[in-house]
């Protein structure tokens, strides 16, 4: 395993509901890696995140996404679809984290190219105890694609020292 | 579910080198979860596999690819592009496993669609280790697609 000391991992979390993004966010703060947490709550601002549209348009652009399928304004299947038909984003890894275990949903969703499927559990400590595996295994075992050994930092990203949370957000 | 509870893994290795080969094995071996796994030691092999040609006919279809780039015959990524352009194989998740470090083969890798790339650890407790952390993460945290049907 490797220690790296560039900068914090980005993630970008698409996730409509509340309680389940606070949790991601509080099990990633206590994360090994350092890492920046982004938070959107639909698809259409998923895309408008990811290509950095409006008011986005300093957004980092994310080491992983994490997807919820279920979303408002445009769904997480649509989102999954679109990153990964675009050229410029597709080789960012999106770990899908919904409430589907339904095999036709999952074989879907990997047929999309989704690099991983996780269905989320309804019990709090699980769904902690899975955050905190998903942060051991991609942002400690994997190595992500911006973040390969010798690549130079993204001109424009800031390096912070502490998790947070991106503003400019709306509350659907 | 419980690791232990699981049906046996089924992971294809396609690896040429046979030290590696050997000692992932048996990091397999002493994993967690009840595993079989099949070792190619090329891309043409890996393919001939994973479409239960030949002599691989009925074998059971790999849960999950474990795929070194660097080889004869076919090289990786090859093998990787054919793998997630077959509408049966490309749900299976493919696990880039390699000791090429440059940062424009992950970037490859990725656009090829390898599910993720992890470094090849260089010692043996180090890919005990590495097992470990595959085996659990796919087979307990992750949902695993339903295999495709058999040929």
């Amino acid at each position: 395993m490797r220690i790296t000391d560039t900068r914090p991992v980005e993630i970008l979390l698409v996730e409509d509901s509340p309680s389940d993004a606070e949790l991601a966010l509080e099990a990633l703060r206590e994360a090994k890696v350092r890492n920046h947490l982004s938070h959107v709550e639909d698809g259409v601002e998923a895309m408008r995140f990811v290509r950095r549209q409006g008011e986005y348009a300093q957004a980092p652009r994310p080491d992983l996404i994490l997807l919820d399928l279920n979303l408002p304004r445009k769904d997480g299947r649509e989102v999954l679809s679109e990153i990964k038909a675009d050229e410029e984003l597709r080789s960012i890894p999106v770990v899908v984290l919904t409430t589907s275990r339904a095999e036709q949903e999952v074989l879907r969703t990997y047929k999309l190219q989704a690099n991983c499927y996780i269905t989320k559990p309804v019990d709090f400590e699980q769904f902690l105890q899975l955050v905190r595996s998903l942060e051991s295994f991609w942002l400690y075992v994997v190595t992500l694609p911006g973040l390969a050994p010798g690549l130079p930092v993204e001109p424009g990203s800031q390096p912070s020292a502490s998790q947070g949370r991106m503003n400019g957000m709306r509350r659907v | 579910m419980p690791l232990s509870e699981r049906p046996p893994a089924e992971i294809l290795l396609v690896e040429d080198t046979l030290t590696d080969a050997k000692l992932i094995a048996e990091a397999f071996e002493r994993g967690p979860i009840v595993s079989h796994l099949s070792i190619v030691e090329n891309g043409v092999e890996a393919m001939r596999f994973l479409r239960g040609l030949g002599k691989y006919a009925g074998v059971p279809r790999a849960n999950l690819i474990l795929l070194d780039l660097n080889m004869p015959l076919k090289d990786g990524y090859e093998v990787l592009a054919e793998i997630k352009a077959d509408e049966d194989l490309k749900s299976i998740p493919v696990i880039v496993l390699t000791s090429s470090p440059a940062e424009s083969d992950v970037a490859r890798a990725y656009d090829l669609k390898a599910n993720c790339y992890i470094p090849k650890p260089g010692g043996f407790d180090e890919l005990r280790q590495l097992v470990v952390e595959i085996e659990s993460f796919w087979f307990s945290t992750a949902t695993l697609p339903p295999r495709p049907p058999p040929v």
